[in-house]
Order: structure tokens, then sequence, then C-alpha cells
């Protein structure tokens, strides 16, 4: 299975240069490795997963998988390596009066012709593999379930199905977790990972939460403002790595126990205030 | 900490306006008033004429009751019959017609040209009202249901077309970012991401459409379009009331039925 090579990569919405979404990004996703893109909102990760598989144009760049350049393919061509690049999404991207099993069939899509997935009439072998899917994401009996009578942790695993049903070898996944309560996000985290090893995927996770990031992935990159400002080990990222991406904040547990001492003594709060007001008059 | 207090205590708060401009905002207001006046004053009330309209039509609502089903019986059945095939035919036939003229008119879907060309048909359909195309298709087709089906069909094809394309336009983008990115051709995605969203108010609107093509029918029929609405003219042509009284009823009976029908249906596809 090859690895993924980004050489340059830029995305210009409108003409003007100064403000790019991505301002030539560059690094290499070895075969086999969950890498976790962090960054602030704005700072171009959802964008820079998009072009890989070309929901987003590219402005300019090479994407290399293997020695195929993915931002140079025609339609045709870009449709059928588009069926090797799984996608899972934030708000699931599930199509809600469907069944669940037409969800995870519509993996698919691009394997089948149109009369074949217009009649729901999948090959036996894709069936079997969506029921063996389903078992090993927890949603047994779940088929014929209309995709919003699911919570959304069940959702979110009708996701991971759907991408996985794609049998593809390079998963992009989008804020998978930002939909979530912290124990399912906990457990759709360990579900990707695990499934990524399984099966040998190379995987980029976009994610706001940092200490998931560290817990999950192999390698952390770090984007701001559209460039690369941290790429790293999870043990690499300190709160010094965490003020270049996000900005300066305070990082470390002190500031937490004393935030956490404020609010247990929120009777003592106003003596801040008469402090602060001393000052101005 | 009583010092402080003033800071917070006291201070106003107002929503801004709509318009920042105080001066512009007066303008405006004095503008209307103006022009509610000024166009008050040429309406010429004439309080003696309202009162012996009011006494005409008192006596033309009398004329009307009691309606009366039986002397034009088999005439009223038979306009209705062809109303109601009229209708229904023309809503079939204009929303086999309107699918892909919607679906081509949905911004999310297609490239600019086809857009922009979808949107004219849709436009055209909806700028003319259904008197005027009757009495175009009155004159092609001469008189007659197929002058009016060809209508109600033509009407159907921009109403239920722009809410279609508005519908699609609006439903959740998400599922279709998805179907484009597991490699689905545009066919799949329609298929996919698309229909299953829009089904149900697709049927509502279809429904509607077939209770308003009724409707239209009634009015349609009066240019010479056939229907009921050939058989309410000649009532009141002939000054038989009754029998008119009779038709209108049976206009609101089915109007009403549709209703329920239309509500029913939506429940079972939601």
């Amino acid at each position: 299975m090859p690895s993924l090579h980004l050489e340059n990569v830029v995305k210009r919405y409108g003409a003007a240069a100064g403000s790019d979404a991505l301002k030539a990004v560059s690094f290499v996703v070895p075969e086999g490795q969950i890498m976790a893109l962090i960054g602030p909102s704005g700072a171009g990760k959802s964008t820079l997963i998009r072009c890989v598989n070309r929901l987003v144009e590219p402005t300019s760049g090479r994407i290399l998988w293997g020695d195929v350049d993915l931002a140079a393919l025609d339609s045709k061509a870009l449709r059928a390596m588009r069926r090797k690049i799984g996608m899972i999404f934030q708000e699931f991207a599930l199509v809600d009066r469907l069944t669940v099993m037409e969800n995870v069939l519509s993996g698919r899509l691009g394997y089948v012709s149109f009369w074949q997935s217009w009649r729901r009439n999948f090959p036996q072998s894709d069936i079997d593999e969506a029921f063996r899917l389903l078992d090993r994401v927890g949603l047994t009996g779940f088929e014929d379930k209309r995709a919003d009578a699911l919570s959304g942790g069940q959702r979110q695993r009708v996701g991971i199905a759907r991408a996985l049903m794609q049998s593809p070898e390079l998963l992009l996944v989008d804020e998978p977790t930002a939909s979530l309560d912290p124990k399912t996000s906990r457990q759709i985290m360990r579900l990707i990972a695990e499934l990524c090893r399984e099966r040998k995927l190379t995987a980029i996770v976009n994610i706001h939460d940092v200490p998931l990031a560290k817990m999950f992935a192999e390698r952390i990159v770090g984007l701001r403002d559209g460039k690369v400002v941290f790429d790293g080990t999870p043990e690499q990222l300190t709160g010094e790595a965490l003020t270049s991406i996000y900005g300066a904040e305070d990082w470390e547990e002190a500031g937490q126990r004393a935030l956490m001492k404020f609010v247990h003594h929120g009777a003592d709060a106003p003596v801040i205030d008469q402090e602060r007001l001393a000052g101005l008059r | 900490m009583a010092e402080a207090a003033p800071l917070a205590v006291g201070r106003t708060w107002r929503r801004p306006p709509f318009i920042a401009n105080a001066r512009l905002r007066w303008l405006l207001w004095i503008g209307v008033a103006v022009y509610l006046a000024a166009a008050l004053g040429t309406l010429d009330l004439n309080w003696q004429r309202m009162a012996q309209g009011l006494e005409r039509g008192q006596r033309f609502v009398s004329g009307f009751l009691p309606p009366d089903f039986s002397s034009r019986g088999e005439a009223i059945f038979e306009g209705v019959l062809e109303s109601l095939w009229m209708a229904f035919a023309a809503t079939v036939v204009g929303i086999v017609l309107s699918i892909p003229i919607g679906v081509g008119g949905a911004r999310n879907l297609v490239p600019q040209p086809v857009y922009a060309v979808c949107r004219s048909i849709m436009a055209v359909s909806r700028t003319l009202p259904e008197i005027l195309v009757a009495i175009l298709f009155v004159k092609l087709f001469g008189f007659g249901t197929f002058a009016g089906f060809m209508t109600l069909t033509f009407a159907t094809v921009g109403y239920f077309g722009k809410l279609l394309a508005e519908d699609i336009e609006s439903a959740n983008q998400a599922p279709l970012e998805a179907m484009r990115a597991s490699g689905a051709t545009w066919l799949q995605r329609l298929n996919y991401a698309v229909q299953p969203l829009v089904m149900p108010r697709a049927i509502g609107i279809a429904i509607y459409r077939l209770d308003m093509n009724f409707r239209e029918s009634a009015v349609i029929g009066i240019v010479g379009a056939g229907g009921i609405g050939a058989t309410l003219n000649t009532a009141f042509d002939r000054y038989e009331y009754p029998s008119a009284a009779a038709i209108l009823l049976v206009i609101i009976v089915i109007v009403l039925g549709s209703e329920y029908l239309s509500a029913y249906c939506r429940r079972l596809v939601r």
C-alpha cells in the first residue's frame, strides 16, 4: 500500500494571494500511519483533507498517492480513485431517511452500476461485508432501522462502516467526535484506530480535542493559518508546541488548578473584582 | 463595593433601530403617511352606492339559495369528472416534466448554464397567469379539455419545478458530499443523497398542486378550456344561480377532500 505525499499544496479562495487557506503545505504520511491534524478553527484542516480527495480543488501543488498525482486526475479517474479513499464526517453525513443498511451500502456506489444501486441490488459479497462491518462496529441487528432513529454514537458507527465498505486504502476523518459526548468520543476514536490497524489503513484525522489526538494518533501535525507549525509525536506536543499552534494560553496543569480553585471558591470572587476595580479609581 | 455599584446600574439599553439614520427614518415615516393619505383621497368613496351595492349583493346571494343539484345534475357530474381528469393528468404529466427541470434548477447539482436555462423555463411558466395561457391554448387547440390539460401542465412545471429546486438547494448537503467522496456518479448521488431528503415535501407539493389544478380548471373553463368551469360559466350565462351554487359547493367539497388526502399522505411518507 502506498504512502501519501503532499507537496506545496496551496488553496486560494478568491483572488487575494495573501489570504490563502493553505500556504504551500507539505508532509508525508507513511503507509499505515494514523496522523492527527490539529489546529484552531479556520486553520485549514477541513480544507486540507478535502483537497486530498478533491471535494475541494487545490489551487496548486501535488498530492501523490504512491505515484498517482490526485491533484491532476480527470473526473473519471478521480471517481475511480475516490473509491480507495474513505471519508468520515463530523455531522456523520448519513442520509436520514434511508435505512442503516442502505447507508452502509452507499459506500459501494463507486463499484456498482446506477441500475444496480437504484434497485438496491448489490452483489451478495457486498451484503456479506456490510453485515460483517455492522457486527464489527457494534450495530448487529440495526440494518433495517432508519438512520435518523439512531443516537449520535450509533450514527457515527454507521458512518465508519460506510467508509470501510469502500475497502479504502486511505481514510480521511473530519472531526469525527465533534458532535459527541466525551465517553462516546473516546469509544469512536478507539474504534477508528483499531480498524485502521486491523486493515493497515493510512489515516488523517482532523480533531479539535488535543488529549484525544494524543491518545490515539501516532503522529500529530499542527496547522495554523494554513501552514504546518508542528510535526511530531504526541510526546513532543508540549505546552510550548501548543502555543505555537493555537496561540498563547496557559496549557499547564497549574493553570487548570487555579481555575478549579476559582470555581470552587465562587463566594470569594467579588474580592478579586474589588481589587481590580480599585485600580480603576 | 457599594461605590462600584453605580458603574453597573441604571445604564439604559435600547435595540438599535433598523434604519440607523434618524432623519431618513422619519422621512420614510412621513412619506408613508403622505402616500397613504393621497391614496385614500383618490378612492372617491360613495357611501350611498355602497349601501345600494350591499343590497344588490344580498339579492344576488339569495338567488343562489337553495342550491340546485338535480336539474343540471348530469352536466355537473360530467363537468366535475372532466375537471378531475384534466387536473390529474396535468399534474402527473407536469410533474414528470418538471423533475428534470427542477433538478436542473438546483445550483448545487448542475453547471451554471444548465441552471440558467432551467430557471428561465420555470420563470416563464410562473410569470404567465393560467388564464392567459388558457386563452392562448384554446386558440391553438380549440375549445375543450385538451387546451385545459395543456394549460395546467404548463403551470405545474413552473410551480413544482421551482419548489423542487428550492427544496434540493436547502436540503442537508452533507450526504451529497459523502456520496461524492465515495466515488458515486451524478445519478447515484441524486438517487441516494437527494431523492430521499426531498421526497416527503415533493409528495406534499404534488398533492397540493393537484388541488390547485382542480381549482384552476374551474377558472380556465370560463375561457373555453372545458371542465367544471365551462359548466359553471353556462350556469351563470343562463342565470341559473341555484345550479351555479351547487357547482361551487361541489368544488369546495372536492378541495376540502383533497386537503385531508394530502395531510394523510404527508403523514405516511414522513
